[in-house]
């Protein structure tokens, strides 16, 4: 004991000391989670539904509660279906990174396997929203992109702007741009309404109205700027901005150039 | 016969039925300073002209109705869409005609580099005051331009009657309709009836391409006429006094630059029409009232309007069953037309102020005049606030904050940051004030160390040439007015009150750091 | 301080400092090329903009930063752009390097006529005066001022039909008792149980001919349709009533200045308008917020037919969209 107290002050103490208690208390606690019983379900378990159980104990469970009931920070699973769980992690909002204001698209953190797991295993818990098969996501079919384009003006264009650019909402939040989105996702966060999002009932947009929501978003991806450089497809504010600093900025630069004298 | 010869004879043809030789023989040779900051006017000007043959172009396809038509063109996403025949026309405009797209984009980028020349150019005169005797009448003028513009260009991109210009009549419907009184009955004349209505889109064709460029073409002729005839004003420098004009001639070099000048205007506009696109007004699709975009905005000369009625605080009184909605007519109506009445008066309160009812031909340094150059800080910071919060729905998706935040900062912000920016600005006019007066005295900083005798180090200044000293000397520093409180019987004089704050003003506004004399040099010398 | 204050001397017009191209017949030359090159450039720009005239318009090319741009439309726009510039470049840098550039001097002469003019003037205007006899025969006077007066009159008469009376037509929408719900667009009946908890549908009334629904009514009739818990509502017993298990009908039309509010955040529960960003509380009855708006939306009161089918029950207590000064008077 002495000898240890000798080491007291010594200044790789306070580092050692901190990875010690990290390292206590991440092992402690993957130990004690791992071998927390589940509860048990009256229906079979398919080998997917537990590997999707397994994932989801160990990545969603501290905030989304060990039987997805729900706490403080996150909401219950229990009923948001497979097509939530597609849409959440397929387009890496969850594992939620930054708790400020709401979930960001970014890489997903799971396979398409796992993801397909997370999602079996979640639509296990009670019946909810199903994720859209091939079939029924051929928007090039079944969808017509003028009608498309009617609808996303009555129902998107004022959160997600006229050109599915995104936009913001209250107290910091934003409605994403909708750009480089798979169709699927699209679809599923019509269905699901994530976070602010509402849903759009398949009664008050049905399915096909959907699908030609879809097509006409790709059609305006993929449709090239005429007339010029975009600006952002953002309207006047850019516009605005080019004018003041690229015009008037080019014309005052011919302007002292022509009131120079000359060599 | 020689060219000469051949001239002769046109020249003679033409005079002998107006004397034209005459008036042309002066003018010809008519001097113009030279500055490159006289140029904003010039931009304004040509980018008229540019409107003038763009717009013409426009006529000759758009189709100024609101009559419902389904879409037949080329444009695929809008194909069987109802729409009205502007928006459709302009549609065929964008993509069947060939140069329309062009056409329409130089249409639109020469209006808001027009707006944007003659806030410029205001900010130019005002910050020299070319405003001053005898200049106030084009000064009015001016504000009137402005004015007109503001209106001409929002008629004008709301005449495609698309989903966002739509929009944005819809809110000036609302302003109508807040007027106490006679509101609802002057949109119901406006409109023909409810908004939106069928009358609306063929009115406001009529105003903005004939009754508006009307106006302008007069009014830009006045304000012409009224720079040649008092001749153009001039910077402060060697040579150059109240009595004279130095410069060059209009024939033929004035003609060469000015001349070249509209070429690089329209060619610069062309530039940016052919690079940036601007008003798709096929993604915004057509107007119905049951739809909104994110992030709609007016034109950017309009933004600042669009910012101070999002900062309104929600009011609205009610007495004996009326409504008055303060909450849109301060921010659309009280607050801009004070801004635009005492913008157009400010000549007269300047002279007001000084008491100074002189001729001026010799501009001011911006720094020579600090209480104006702040005061006009103050009025820019003003609008730049207002204008933030026009676009803060923007600013809070691309920098990641929100819009309740920026509103609240920008509802501080307009009252406490102009009013800092003047104290700022006045105190940085006086400093380069300071600045001046040590350069004149001292002469230039040379950079170079010389080791005296004794072992002291001291920088070389170089002397500044008579030229440079003259410009920063002959600038006037007018004394504060003097208003006895009473007169030489002790009996206290009428309007006194105004006189105070007269004084006081004035006072204010001739705070200066007082110019090098020549018994300074020579004290100086004599060292 | 004195006010002899003696200011610094005016030195005069700086000397002439000669260009190159003024000694130099070299460097004129040179000049001169470059001018003319200028309006070569000019001349080729115009060659750009005649042959993209002939591009066909759908062929696209890929450009660095601005990504795939019409080829016809670009060729146009520089072409123009490089024709016009380039000959404003030639002509300016002709007048400086080439044309002379000595600073010429010209006299301002005061504005102010010579005192005998203004004599002259002053009495031209009072003999005028004096000879239309305007002044002595004051019945002229009053009477020309009657006639013109008067005559303002007719303009402004004559611009009455511009416009109908208001009359009741801002307070009225179509919304009537038993006015069914339907969808926009798609014009389908709505039930209650179409809508889950959270959802939002853009609402408008049943009419004859849906085909041809008339701007003027869509302003004053969109509707907003929101379903909520029940249990998440905070309304007074009245307001209360006008729900339908927890689906609650507003007027789209925003009481500020008459925009679409149709931005709904689910997790919230309030209702956003874009323009100029007011703020409605959905379990309140749109209560305000945030935002410059000073009334909430009006409510409607909503039920369901026999058949299950959203129904208005009783038309708008209100009328909807922006205020004005007759808004609460009958």
């Amino acid at each position: 004991m002495k000898r240890l107290s000798r080491y007291r002050r010594h200044k790789a103490v306070g580092p050692s000391l901190l990875i010690f208690a990290l390292l206590a208390i991440g092992t402690t606690f993957s130990v004690a989670s791992a071998t927390t019983t589940a509860q048990t379900t009256t229906a079979d378990r398919s080998a997917l539904i537990e590997e999707g159980r397994q994932i989801f104990l160990k990545g969603c469970s501290s905030c989304h509660g060990l039987n997805s009931e729900g706490g403080a920070i996150a909401p219950s699973l229990v009923g948001v279906g497979a097509a939530s769980v597609d849409f959440q992690v397929g387009t890496g909002r969850m594992p939620m990174a930054d708790m400020s204001t709401q979930a960001m698209r970014k890489e997903p953190l799971y396979t398409p396997e796992e993801t397909a797991a997370l999602a079996a295993y979640v639509a296990s818990l009670a019946p909810g929203p199903e994720i859209p098969t091939e079939e029924q996501l051929n928007y090039e079919r079944d969808g017509s992109t003028a009608e498309g384009g009617e609808l996303f003006r009555n129902n998107c264009a004022m959160c997600h702007n006229f050109a599915g650019q995104g936009g913001a909402l209250t107290q910091g939040k934003y409605a994403p741009t909708l750009m480089g989105v798979e169709p699927k996702h699209i679809y599923e966060a019509m269905v699901t309404g994530p976070q602010a999002m509402p849903v759009f009932s398949d009664k008050t947009i049905t399915p096909e109205e959907k699908l030609s929501i879809i097509k006409w978003i790709k059609h305006a991806e993929s449709e090239p700027n005429l007339g010029g450089a975009s600006l952002g497809r953002v309207g006047p504010v850019t516009e605005g901005l080019l004018a003041w600093t690229f015009g008037l900025g080019i014309l005052i630069g011919v302007a002292v150039w022509l009131a120079m004298k000359a060599r | 016969m020689t060219t000469e010869q051949k001239l002769g004879q046109v020249a003679n043809y033409v005079d002998e039925r107006t004397g034209a030789a005459a008036w042309m023989k002066k003018n010809l040779q008519k001097v113009f300073p030279d500055h490159w900051s006289f140029l904003l006017g010039e931009v304004a000007l040509y980018s008229f002209i540019i409107l003038l043959l763009s717009g013409t172009y426009l006529t000759f396809w758009f189709d100024p109705s609101a009559r419902e038509v389904i879409y037949e063109g080329s444009y695929e996403p809008l194909e069987g869409v109802q729409m009205s025949a502007a928006y459709a026309s302009t549609l065929h405009i964008s993509f069947e005609v060939r140069g329309g797209l062009l056409m329409r984009q130089i249409h639109h980028w020469a209006a808001l580099i027009f707006m944007a020349a003659i806030v410029a150019h205001l900010m130019r005169v005002f910050f020299t005051g070319a405003f001053r005797k005898p200049r106030e009448g084009n000064w009015i003028i001016g504000v009137g331009l402005l004015t007109l513009g503001i209106v001409e260009g929002f008629l004008g991109y709301s005449l495609p009657d698309d989903l966002l210009s739509g929009t944005g009549i819809r809110i000036a419907e609302a302003i109508i309709q807040a007027i106490p009184v006679v509101g609802s009955y002057l949109s119901y004349f406006a409109f023909g009836g409810a908004f939106p209505g069928e009358a609306f889109i063929p009115r406001i064709y009529t105003v903005h391409v004939l009754l508006l460029p009307g106006a302008f073409l007069a009014l830009i002729t006045a304000h012409l006429m009224m720079v040649w005839y008092q001749k153009h004003t001039q910077f402060p420098g060697p040579g150059r006094t109240e009595k004279n004009v130095v410069g060059y001639p209009l024939m033929p070099v004035y003609m060469a630059k000015a001349g070249g000048f509209f070429f690089i205007v329209f060619g610069v506009i062309a530039f940016i029409s052919a690079v940036a696109s601007i008003n798709p007004i096929w993604l915004y699709g057509p107007y119905t009232p049951g739809q909104i975009s994110a992030g709609s905005q007016p034109d950017w000369y309009m933004g600042w309007l669009d910012g101070l009625v999002r900062m309104s605080p929600p009011i609205e009184t009610y007495f004996f069953g009326y409504t008055v909605s303060w909450n849109i007519l301060i921010p659309g109506l009280i607050v801009p037309g004070i801004l635009f009445t005492g913008m157009a008066l400010y000549p007269f309160i300047e002279s007001w102020i000084t008491g100074d009812k002189r001729e001026h031909h010799l501009l001011d340094r911006p720094r020579n005049a600090p209480n104006r150059t702040a005061l006009g800080a103050m009025s820019i910071t003003f609008m730049i606030v207002a204008l933030i919060n026009g676009g803060n729905d923007l600013i809070a998706t691309h920098f990641d904050l929100s819009i309740n935040q920026i509103m609240w900062g920008t509802r501080f912000g307009i009252f406490i940051l102009p009013p800092l920016a003047f104290v700022i600005t006045k105190r940085l006019c006086l400093s380069l004030q300071r600045a001046d007066r040590e350069l004149v005295l001292h002469g230039r900083e040379t950079g170079r160390l010389l080791r005296l005798p004794h072992g002291e180090f001291v920088e070389v200044h170089e002397p500044i040439s008579p030229e440079k000293a003259y410009l920063l000397t002959s600038h006037e520093q007018a004394p504060a007015l003097e208003l006895p409180e009473v007169d030489a019987r002790g009996v206290k004089r009428a309007g006194a009150i105004r006189n105070k704050i007269r004084s006081r003003m004035s006072v204010a506004h001739s705070e200066a750091v007082p110019k090098v004399s020549v018994d300074d040099l020579k004290e100086i010398d004599s060292h | 301080m004195s006010n002899e204050i003696e200011a610094i001397k005016d030195p005069g017009l700086p000397a002439h400092v000669h260009r190159k191209a003024d000694h130099d017949p070299i460097a004129a030359r040179r000049a001169e090329r470059q001018v003319a090159s200028m309006f070569m450039i000019s001349a080729l720009g115009t060659v750009l903009l005649v042959a993209s005239f002939f591009i066909p318009e759908d062929v696209f090319i890929f450009v660095p930063v601005m990504g795939d741009q019409n080829a016809h439309q670009l060729g146009l726009g520089l072409g123009m752009a490089i024709s016009l510039f380039f000959i404003g470049m030639g002509a300016i840098h002709w007048a400086k390097t080439l044309m002379p550039d000595q600073e010429v001097i010209a006299h301002r002469h005061e504005f102010r006529s010579p005192d005998e003019d203004r004599k002259e003037f002053v009495a031209a205007v009072k003999d005028g005066a004096q000879a239309s006899g305007l002044g002595r025969r004051s019945l002229i006077k009053r009477s020309l001022g009657a006639a013109l007066g008067l005559s303002a009159i007719s303009p402004l008469l004559l611009l009455r039909d511009l416009g109908p009376l208001p009359g009741n037509d801002l307070k009225e929408t179509s919304w009537k008792s038993g006015t069914y719900l339907v969808t926009d667009p798609g014009d389908r009946r709505i039930r209650a149980s179409d809508l889950e908890v959270g959802a939002v549908a853009q609402v408008l009334p049943e009419t004859d001919d849906p085909e041809h629904r008339k701007l003027n009514d869509i302003a004053k009739d969109a509707l907003l349709l929101i379903r909520l818990r029940p249990e998440e509502f905070n309304l007074d017993a009245e307001r209360l009533s006008w729900t339908h298990e927890g689906i609650i009908a507003f007027s789209k039309i925003c009481s500020h200045m008459g925009c679409a509010v149709a931005l709904y955040e689910q997790t919230t529960k309030h209702l956003l308008c874009p323009c100029h960003q007011s703020t409605f509380d959905v379990t309140r009855a749109a209560k305000v917020i945030f935002g410059p708006a000073a009334r909430p939306l009006p409510q409607l009161n909503i039920t369901v037919d026999d058949e299950g089918y959203l129904v208005a029950r009783t038309p708008f207590t209100e009328p909807v969209g922006p205020s004005f000064w007759g808004r609460i008077s009958s």
